[in-house]
């Protein structure tokens, strides 16, 4: 059986994994390579990288921070952030990256995630979808809309057919963030992702508002997200990911254990 | 000295690396001329198209040199894609394969599991074979395709894996074989079943 799988993102500014307070004033926790490697001991079953550098100056600097990574680093892993062209994809991936992650430039071009799979595979395009609850006037939400630059731009567009959209055109995965559960700390969007897994035949993997362990069985048993992205919770030392993975084994979430 | 093929796959590096950090020495081969008599061993990797890599193969004469060194006696492993050209056809493009073990390679069509089929996943040991030495059973390894192997004989089915249905995740004989997961990504079994490739039969 697949097993569910336990994705830690680590941001990354210039060259150094950093976190953020508050989506501000990033301090740095470690190397990438090094980070990726502890978490990968710890069990991870796959790491995804943020490359919030804005200037796009550093591409040399990203580039070899990616050649280190894919050096020390045996398991699958993704890298997001400021990818724009076909090219972009493929200085990623011949850096090392499994997969590559694309946000805004899908939604301003949904062609580019074509272009990609026709070249390189489904495998290693992944979409990355911000998302955000409409409410009606009883408060209920009735449906979710698309967001880009890194939230802060609304699209109109509705989560699911732009989802479906993009698994059409060539996405292989999706990582959907709940902007307003993100950073939160009081679970992930379960109804969200529990509709985008049953609407879209391409793996759904759970991002934003993870602060307890139970939030992560709960978008496995109620959301059935494919895999879960786990940030401030082990970033901070509360959790290990052998922490999470006993866990999650103990209420009969099929993980791997290592 | 163990040859990769390179014919432009996606994965080539990380095999490539994987190899080297166990201490084999490695030698690119693009063509039947890069051929050395040190290569005891051959890699196929593979992520993508079936079509258009056995294009690149037939075009760049490596169809024939694989052909060549295998009835050499040379042990082949092949790698996700490359382990399903080891087969007759694909049809994934309707293409023509390397044809070193019987059978053909279906898509996946069980409509209730999402596809590809991606992430990690466990072998189920079928045969005893020497690349499942200190490995423990019903281990993880990690998988990306749409596409899988059926051999025609049961013979060459080393490893099996379930995804609605079971198919054959570790294929082949004493020689030629090939693996649908991705070792290179695969962690310390990963890394371990690649040295039990390479080392076998140099002790």
């Amino acid at each position: 059986m697949l097993r569910k799988r336990i994705v830690p993102a680590i941001d990354v500014l210039n060259d150094q994994a950093v976190k953020y307070i508050q989506f501000r004033n990033p301090t740095i926790i470690g190397d990438p390579a090094e980070l990726g490697k502890k978490y990968t001991e710890d069990g991870a079953d796959e790491l995804i990288y943020l490359d919030t550098t804005a200037s796009l100056k550093n591409q040399d600097v990203k580039l070899e921070w990616i050649q280190r990574v894919a050096e020390q680093v045996n398991i699958p892993f993704s890298v997001i952030g400021g990818v724009r062209t076909v090219d972009d994809f493929k200085n990623l991936l011949r850096a090392g990256a499994d997969k590559v992650g694309v946000n805004s430039a899908a939604v301003m071009r949904p062609e580019l995630l074509k272009e990609a799979a026709d070249i390189y595979g489904k495998q290693c395009v992944v979409l990355g979808l911000d998302a955000m609850p409409i409410y009606n006037d009883d408060q209920e939400i009735i449906r979710w809309e698309v967001y880009t630059h890194s939230g802060h731009e609304k699209t109109g567009m509705d989560v699911v057919e732009w989802a479906q959209q993009a698994a059409d055109l060539g996405a292989g995965e999706i990582i959907c963030t709940s902007i307003h559960k993100d950073g939160m700390k009081n679970g992930y969007d379960v109804a969200l992702i529990k509709l985008l897994s049953e609407k879209v035949n391409i793996p759904i993997i759970a991002s934003g508002g993870a602060g307890k362990i139970e939030h992560i069985e709960e978008v496995f048993s109620d959301g059935k997200a494919d895999a879960a992205l786990v940030a401030s919770m082990i970033h901070y030392g509360d959790y290990t990911i052998g922490e999470i993975k006993s866990y999650l084994h103990s209420k009969n979430v099929n993980v791997r254990l290592t | 000295m163990i040859g990769i093929i390179d014919y432009g796959a996606g994965n080539l590096h990380s095999v490539l690396k994987a190899i080297k950090q166990l201490g084999y020495e490695t030698k690119l081969i693009t063509k039947a001329s890069d051929h050395t008599d040190e290569i005891t061993k051959l890699i196929l990797p593979g992520v993508g198209n079936a079509k258009v890599a056995m294009d690149v193969l037939d075009r760049s004469g490596l169809s024939d040199y694989l052909k060549e060194r295998v009835s050499d006696g040379i042990p082949l492993l092949g790698i996700c894609l490359g382990m399903q050209l080891l087969l007759e056809k694909s049809e994934e493009g309707n293409v023509d394969c390397l044809g070193f073990l019987k059978g053909s390679v279906p898509e996946f069509t069980d409509e209730s599991e999402k596809i590809p089929h991606m992430g990690w996943n466990q072998v189920t040991d079928v045969q005893n074979h020497f690349l499942f030495e200190n490995i423990p059973e019903e281990t993880d390894f990690y998988f990306v395709h749409s596409y899988f192997a059926m051999p025609e004989n049961r013979e060459d089915i080393l490893g099996e894996t379930n995804y609605g249905i079971n198919f054959a995740s570790v294929i082949g004989n004493s020689q030629v074989m090939g693996v649908q997961f991705h070792p290179e990504k695969s962690g310390k079994y990963g890394i371990q079943l690649l040295d039990n490739y390479c080392k076998q039969g140099d002790k």
